[in-house]
């Protein structure tokens, strides 16, 4: 038997002798799910429905206009998937996100108080799914809203790939405003989610003194404070923790507490510039990033044949196996340029100090610094994007363009 | 009183901590813990997510008229899952089998998918907001007819510290929620049926036993009135009062309600800000306040200060309505002129409201905001008292006779699914294959027919705690007399003695039991030993303590003689009839270091020598 129902259908069902009223819900695995009188769901057979109707429609949702105080600061709003604020339709206990701004201000009232906001929606994609060609969206949409005026700009994103959009950004975008990345951790539609004190922390860092693109997320697993983070320097260090955003190799460029959002920038944050943002928005794609392991034949270098750079997460201080130089040799000479991080993470790469590492130096890898593998991916496709001549992306993967890179390596980091 | 002449319908919901080896949804002790002993704390804030219809259940909504901010201590037996910081993990299998168990005790059938769903708690107990539940089991029956509606597996919230400080330990041991229908009629039924399905869940050997692990929701209701759940009582033998004082609650309120209809009573809707008028008053709160509030409710003159349970008055439950915005309380004219404010005061306030003779004018006090708050919920409450008695979640206070609002019944509209964790399908194999634990009333009688107790200590057996040591000696060959005494009364008489039994572990029982049968020690040392072990003795060494310190036959002889001859005079006089009294003497002598049975031998044979010498 097979069953036509429209989730939010009334049914009536017999369960072992006695029937049952309830609110059809979703089928799951051949069965009806049918949330009952007391809200509890549970899945019936099919054959042991009785009767359906599809109830009148529910009256509209009780729209509220929101009010955005026209004294405040304006600031943008651009969503990609990520949700920072969702309803729960307890009929069916469908979850939905929210992106208007409406919605927003709706689900976090708290965020009228800080700014005046415009949204835009890039995408609705799981962050797992994002693609450079978004990121060039994306970057066009930060610009075109900082050309606007807005005094800030706030970007929600899904955590999983957050760090590597906040870092495409960074170098897409010589920003002059924050363009602040926010998410949550935990699901938007718990009472204890972290979605509201990191919108309400990202605002009050989007019309701050801040002048760079930066991650703003829970400092600590309480509701205390939240953490500035420099985007090509940040990096999700745990799957499921509030706190997981940690800013590796130098201190977080500063924090905002709550609830009162007293916010604090350190010395090292870069502030406001006067003048205007400029765009460099193409990039690389034939890029990747490759992580050395203890017995990994070199063949799996041939997967990379095409490809315009190649970043490796090397061992230790940015180590393969010799077995590795040859094929890598072949690979930068048919035109791969090849960056060598660590998988340390914590650390800077120095591949003079072992004979692999002058191998890899001699056969023309270049020593990534201290970047992060994640940033350096990134800033290679970008850099590739930008420049063709491999002295000059040489010299740029080993500068400092956009805080990616410390000079020194600085003591308790 | 004639409950069924009222209408009393009532009906039980009994949550029961389950014994696993690991918490509902991830692989943490079941272990309760000190509080000193946590390892670190955290805090959170809690909001309620608006629903489509952009309503919020009516029960959250109330909770969040205060933001609060909830403290958690964790310990080294708690984990990311508790703190809200990592998704669950599976439902745990054990505990799901030991529910299917238990709904098969009840005549229950399973639900074919298990869907877990989440039920907003915003009050703090649940660092997620919500609480875990699955409905595992519909449709059972009870001894003398009542049906048991639903049976749910959820996880148990944490413990609250004191104020909005929690203690994670105990968030997330499973717990089993069985309802019943409202299908109890009198008090002393309630109390039955509740004692009925403790100890069927109490057959299983699986559940968690002592303070707190079980506890009792009674639904009341009687024509008339309206639902009422009283929450969390854990005594037993309380319940059947719990019922009689709810349902005397009830009838108070419903005769309020008829004099405020012969009255004509009515809430003013408008509240008049009358802070002004307590510029200078002695009442430090009034003072101290930015904002007062008051409202005239018109008609209800004297009802608001009528006694409605022993200490509680209508006005009590205005001011449960009214704390929910912050506020300390609510100040009211029936009680007026108190609490430093003055006749004056009152008679300027009544003024100002226009209030005539007949009429309450309620007053609340806080900031601008927690005013505002307080006087809708008393205006709230105070139109209810004309519909009669509201439909109420309450909870028992503490050492009195009077229950308090804690919050509206909560509404279907805070479940939704807990998407984290799959839906389980019961196999109908697996169901069929359940073997249903001997109830522990039939375990009585058979411990009756079989062992030869009486029917009295064979139940107190049969329910102790120490069942598993019960059955393991009579196992090994201890009498069975001798291991239900000790296991129940010797056991209930140390702790009474201030012993704490609770330390000793049950293996050290059973060794002190077979010693006994061995002829190692008397069983009067029992005791003694127990007290030792009790307090941090190996129980081996106290044995071999007691046996080395005992005396031989020899020795009870020479101590006899010495007693019968100290009191000559005495024995000559009472002759056989002094046995019992020098017994008394002679054992206090050998303080449970000789069988009795020896002791009273040795001592007869004394005695009959010495009379006859004599």
């Amino acid at each position: 038997m097979t069953l036509v129902l429209t989730p939010g259908a009334r049914v009536r069902f017999t369960f072992h002798g006695g029937e049952f009223e309830g609110t059809y819900v979703t089928e799951r695995e051949g069965r009806m799910v049918i949330k009952l009188e007391n809200g509890y769901n549970l899945g019936v057979e099919p054959a042991a429905l009785l009767s359906s109707h599809l109830p009148p429609p529910s009256p509209p949702p009780r729209i509220t206009t929101i009010e955005q105080d026209s004294s405040l600061p304006e600031c943008a709003i651009i969503s990609t998937g990520g949700t920072i604020a969702s309803r729960v339709d307890y009929r069916t206990g469908a979850v939905t996100s929210q992106f208007s701004a409406e919605d927003i201000l709706r689900a976090i009232p708290g965020l009228g108080g800080i700014a005046r906001y415009r949204t835009r929606q890039i995408s609705s994609l799981l962050s797992e799914n994002m693609q450079p060609g978004i990121w060039r969206d994306l970057a066009h949409a930060i610009y075109h809203e900082i050309c606007e005026g807005v005094r800030g700009v706030i970007v929600t994103h899904g955590t999983d790939t957050m760090g590597y959009t906040a870092s495409a950004m960074a170098f897409m975008i010589e920003t002059t405003v924050p363009v602040v990345f926010v998410g949550s951790q935990r699901s938007a539609d718990r009472p204890s989610s972290d979605n509201v004190m990191n919108a309400l922390c990202s605002a009050r860092a989007a019309v701050s003194e801040l002048g760079e693109a930066a991650v703003v997320m829970h400092g600590t697993t309480s509701d205390d404070h939240c953490a500035i983070h420099r985007a090509t320097r940040v990096r999700k260090m745990h799957t499921s923790r509030r706190d997981a955003f940690q800013s590796i190799g130098i201190p977080p460029l500063g924090g905002v507490e709550y609830p009162d959002l007293t916010l604090t920038l350190g010395p090292h944050a870069r502030t406001r510039q006067e003048g205007e943002a400029r765009l460099f928005d193409r990039i690389e794609e034939r890029c990747g990033l490759l992580t050395f392991v203890p017995g990994t034949p070199p063949e799996v270098i041939d997967s990379c044949e095409g490809y315009q750079g190649l970043v490796i997460a090397g061992s230790g201080l940015g180590h393969v196996a010799s077995a590795w130089v040859p094929r890598l040799k072949e690979l930068i000479g048919a035109g791969t340029t090849v960056v060598m991080t660590s998988q340390c993470l914590h650390g800077r790469v120095c591949d003079r100090v072992y004979d692999t590492g002058r191998d890899l130096l001699s056969i023309g890898v270049i020593e990534g610094e201290d970047m992060l593998p994640e940033t350096a991916v990134v800033k290679l496709g970008w850099v590739l994007g930008h420049e063709q001549d491999p002295e000059r992306v040489r010299t740029l993967m080993q500068t400092d363009l956009r805080g990616e890179i410390c000079r020194r390596s600085l003591h308790g980091l | 009183m004639d409950y069924k002449e009222i209408g009393l319908r009532a009906g039980l919901e009994i949550h029961q901590q389950l014994d696993t080896a690991e918490k509902l949804f991830c692989r943490c002790p079941t272990r309760l813990r000190s509080t000193d002993a946590h390892t670190h704390e955290f805090f959170r804030y809690l909001r309620a997510t608006e629903s489509e219809l952009g309503e919020l259940d009516r029960a959250a909504e109330e909770e969040m008229m205060v933001m609060r901010r909830f403290t958690y201590y964790a310990y080294d037996t708690t984990c990311l899952v508790e703190d809200d910081e990592e998704p669950p993990a599976h439902l745990n299998a054990e505990a799901l089998q030991l529910t299917l168990s238990i709904a098969k005790l009840f005549g229950m059938h399973p639900v074919e998918q298990v869907h877990t769903m989440r039920k907003l708690v915003i009050d703090g107990s649940n660092t997620s907001g919500f609480q875990r539940t699955a409905l595992i089991a519909l449709q059972g029956s009870l001894p003398g007819g009542c049906r048991v509606e639903t049976l749910c597996l959820e996880e148990e919230a944490a413990q609250r510290v004191h104020d909005a400080v929690f203690s994670l330990d105990r968030l997330g041991i499973p717990l089993v929620e069985i309802s019943t229908a409202p299908c109890l009629h009198t008090p002393e039924e309630v109390q039955e049926v509740a004692e009925y399905m403790g100890m069927v869940l109490r057959s299983t050997g699986k559940v968690k036993r002592g303070i707190g692990t079980i506890r009792q929701d009674i639904n009341i209701s009687i024509r008339g009135g309206a639902r009422v759940e009283i929450k969390g009582v854990q005594e037993l033998e309380a319940i059947a009062d719990v019922v009689r004082w709810e349902v005397s609650r009830q009838q108070g309120l419903l005769a309020i309600r008829e004099e405020l209809r012969e009255r004509n009573a009515r809430v003013e809707q408008e509240s008049t800000d009358v802070t002004r008028l307590f510029a200078h008053t002695a009442s430090a709160i009034l003072r101290k306040a930015k904002r007062i509030l008051a409202v005239n409710l018109v008609g209800y003159g004297g009802l608001v200060g009528r006694e409605i349970q022993p200490d509680r008055r209508l006005g009590s439950e205005f001011s449960d309505y009214a704390k929910k915005c912050g506020v300390g309380g609510i100040f009211h004219t029936d009680e007026l002129p108190a609490y430093g404010i003055t006749a004056d005061e009152v008679r300027s306030v009544r003024e100002l409201l226009e209030a005539g003779p007949d009429d309450c004018v309620v007053l609340v006090a806080g900031s601008p905001e927690q005013a505002a708050c307080a006087i809708r919920q008393v205006t709230r409450r105070a139109e209810m008292a004309q519909k009669g008695v509201p439909e109420e979640t309450r909870r028992l206070l503490e050492g009195k006779k009077s229950t308090a609002y804690m919050r509206p019944l909560p509404g279907a509209a805070r479940m939704y699914p807990e998407t984290d964790v799959l839906p389980i399908t019961i196999e109908e194999q697996n169901w069929v294959a359940i073997e249903l634990p001997e109830l522990l009333s039939e375990r009585a009688a058979r411990y009756t027919r079989e062992l030869g107790l009486d029917s009295v200590l064979a139940r107190q057996a049969a329910y102790s705690d120490r069942l598993g040591v019960f059955e393991q000696a009579v196992a090994l060959g201890v009498k069975p007399t001798l291991a239900a005494r000790t296991i129940t009364g010797t056991m209930r008489e140390a702790r009474r003695e201030g012993v704490p039994v609770e330390q000793v572990e049950d293996a050290s029982l059973l060794a002190l039991l077979q010693s006994v049968e061995a002829g190692t020690i008397a069983k009067e040392a029992i005791p003694e030993l127990i007290r030792l072990v009790a307090t941090g003795h190996p129980v081996e060494e106290a044995i071999r303590g007691y046996a080395a310190s005992s005396f031989s036959v020899t020795d009870v002889e020479a101590m006899a003689d010495r007693i019968i001859r100290n009191r000559a005079e005495f024995v000559r006089e009472r002759g056989k009839g002094a046995l019992g009294p020098l017994m008394g003497v002679l054992m206090e002598e050998v303080r449970g270091r000789v069988d009795g049975k020896v002791v009273s031998e040795v001592l007869r044979k004394a005695l009959d020598r010495f009379l006859k010498e004599s």
